[in-house]
């Protein structure tokens, strides 16, 4: 097997056609006893792409993903990834996808680099490119001098880093990501919005769930937003956010938000929505939005994916 | 994708999750070597010259050696179940190594039959060492006890394979205490390992004789003897027999556990 260095995929040549797909299901639905968990999905990843799946807790992402890739069977639908059937060729496509899960798996048993190579032996890779193969991944992964760590003795950053860099040893064209940020600082989290980056301009294809919507708007090109099993819209964040959402948008919080609830708070033109401890005010004109918070303290910011988010998903927890 | 019991199509990708245990197994290589060769040596020199003194002679040889033929098939048995159970389950379960497996392109049949291939590894680790110990003390009868080898391999993956199909069920660890002492622990003491088979009941020998670990001393214990054992190919089949139906019946069973 060929081992390409990071900066030059194998998988580029195969991705010239702009409008190749890299992942396309129909109908695709999983039924856990009578509990229905993803209901008629349709998805069209484009080859190249960084594609978020967004969705509160229990909505369906992971298990769309483990369909996806083949590590369960969907009870109907059809699923092409990376123009293979799934599952029923799901192994060989496989080969030249990447997984970063939900919760991590490195193997307890193994140091850092032994890590990387142990998951090599599982897609059969050896010879003299993988030693440099994996020494360039602790680079990217900035774990070099710990190489020989135990995975006990990493930080939760370094964790998901190795993960990602594990999911990268085969030169994947495809990469699956299921909430790669959870748990990390805000370094960390940047660290590795930085390195999904690269990989985006190496043209690889993403695939990524996440909870935080600044994390999909900055690096989605496209985003699905997932609710019961369900996509409930699909397009770029921006076209997302004019769709759903009016310009113009205040957040009252806290002790302000209670006084602004306290009063009469029908305003002619502006939509009020409470989440939590926070009011938001969304109108299309400016003027009557600045008006209806009258003289309490407020924060006025553009429209964003997380207004989308809690309109289209509503404001109840889940889970 | 439902499946008819059916066994895996032969491949050899099951070798990268073998190698991965074998070299965890090197790393801590030492200290289990140390207890290998230790435990049996103990036994050997207690249970044998204890016993031995009183018994004297079993079926014709020095007790001893009867013992020794017996330990090395029961050790086989004990070190294959063990890591198809608890091992096993703390890869399947708690360090989620097999699903890193699954996310690479191996399937659950691979990572069934690389593990009970390590199983089997184990076991014929432990014989080999029991085997050295007892020729060491002069009980093993001649060359023909290598073929002892081969056999003790064939008995780990058959006890392996049936250990598994505990795992693939199992919740936690309680149910393989379960399975040592209502399953294990009344074969090893009724088929034939410290005493002849003979000295019991008629029903009883016909009960033990449907299952393996019965076959199993009958192959390895004239093996050790220096003589030549009969009925081989009965044997066999019956080990293979287990070996086939605890594959089949626990691959099933993980593919159903973890493809859910
Ligand atoms: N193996 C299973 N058996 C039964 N129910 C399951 C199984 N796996 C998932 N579910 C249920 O399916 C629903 C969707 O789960 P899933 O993990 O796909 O959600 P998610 O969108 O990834 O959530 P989160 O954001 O919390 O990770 C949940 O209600 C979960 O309890
Ligand atoms: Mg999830």
């Amino acid at each position: 097997m060929r081992l390409d260095p990071l900066g030059n995929p194998s998988s580029v040549a195969a991705r010239q056609d702009g409008a190749a797909v890299a992942v396309r299901a129909r109908g695709l639905s999983k039924r856990y006893g009578d509990r229905v968990v993803v209901d008629g999905v349709d998805l069209c990843v484009r080859a190249g792409e960084c594609f978020g799946l967004l969705g509160p807790n229990g909505a369906g992402k992971t298990t769309t993903l483990r369909m996806l890739l083949g590590l369960t069977p969907p009870s109907a639908g059809s699923i092409e990834v990376l123009g293979l059937p799934v599952p029923a060729r799901a192994r060989e496509m496989r080969r030249r996808a990447g997984v970063v899960p939900q919760f991590d798996n490195l193997d307890p048993d193994f140091t850092v680099a032994e890590n990387l190579a142990t998951y090599a032996s599982y897609f059969g890779l050896k010879g003299p490119g993988l030693k440099a193969r994996i020494a360039e991944l602790l680079e990217y992964a900035q774990l070099a001098d710990r190489a020989d760590a135990p995975i006990q003795a990493l930080s939760g950053g370094m964790k998901r880093r190795l993960t990602l860099a594990r999911a990268l040893i085969n030169d994947p064209a495809l990469l699956v990501l299921d909430e790669p940020t959870t748990g990390l600082d805000p370094q960390a989290r940047q660290h590795i919005w930085e390195r999904l980056r690269r990989l985006l301009n190496q043209g690889r294809t993403l695939i990524l769930t996440t909870h935080y919507m600044e994390e999909a708007e900055r690096l989605c090109d496209r985003a699905a937003i997932m609710d019961h099993g369900r996509i409930v819209a699909c397009d770029s964040p921006a076209a997302l956010i004019r769709a759903h959402i009016e310009p113009h948008v205040i957040e009252l919080r806290a002790r302000d938000a209670d006084t602004f609830l306290g009063r009469p708070h029908a305003f002619a033109g502006v939509r009020v929505e409470h989440v939590g401890e926070t009011v938001l005010l969304y109108a299309h004109d400016r003027e009557r939005l600045l008006a209806a918070a009258g003289a309490l303290p407020f924060i006025q910011r553009p429209a964003n994916l997380e207004d989308v988010f809690l309109k289209l998903t509503g404001r109840e927890l889940r889970d | 994708m439902e499946r008819s019991l059916s066994l895996p199509r032969p491949s050899l990708r099951f070798l990268p999750v073998w190698r991965r245990n074998f070299r965890v197994w090197r790393k801590l290589m030492g200290p289990s070597i140390v207890g290998n060769f230790g435990e049996p040596l103990l036994y050997l020199l207690a249970l044998g010259y204890g016993f031995g003194r009183m018994v004297g002679e079993v079926g014709g040889v020095p007790y001893m050696t009867f013992l020794a033929s017996g330990i090395v098939v029961s050790s086989a048995m004990t070190a294959a179940s063990f890591e198809a159970m608890y091992s096993a389950f703390t890869r399947m379960h708690m360090q989620q190594t097999w699903s890193a497996q699954l996310h690479a392109p191996l399937e659950v049949e691979d990572v069934v039959l690389g593990e009970l291939l390590w199983a089997a590894t184990k076991a014929l680790i432990n014989s080999t060492a029991i085997l050295l110990v007892a020729a060491g003390m002069g009980l093993v009868g001649g060359w023909q006890a290598l073929w002892v080898l081969p056999v003790t391999l064939l008995v780990g993956f058959c006890f392996a394979a049936l250990a598994m199909i505990v795992t693939a069920l199992a919740r936690n660890y309680d149910v393989f205490t379960y399975y040592f002492t209502l399953v294990l622990t009344p074969m090893l003491l009724l088929s034939g390992v410290f005493f002849p088979l003979d000295s019991l009941p008629a029903v009883v020998v016909a009960v033990v004789r449907l299952l393996p670990l019965a076959h199993a001393i009958e192959l390895v214990r004239p093996l050790v003897v220096g003589g030549e054992p009969t009925g081989v190919l009965l044997h066999l089949a019956v080990l293979a027999g287990y070996a086939l139906l605890g594959l089949a019946v626990s691959s099933r069973l993980i593919e159903r556990r973890l493809r859910r």
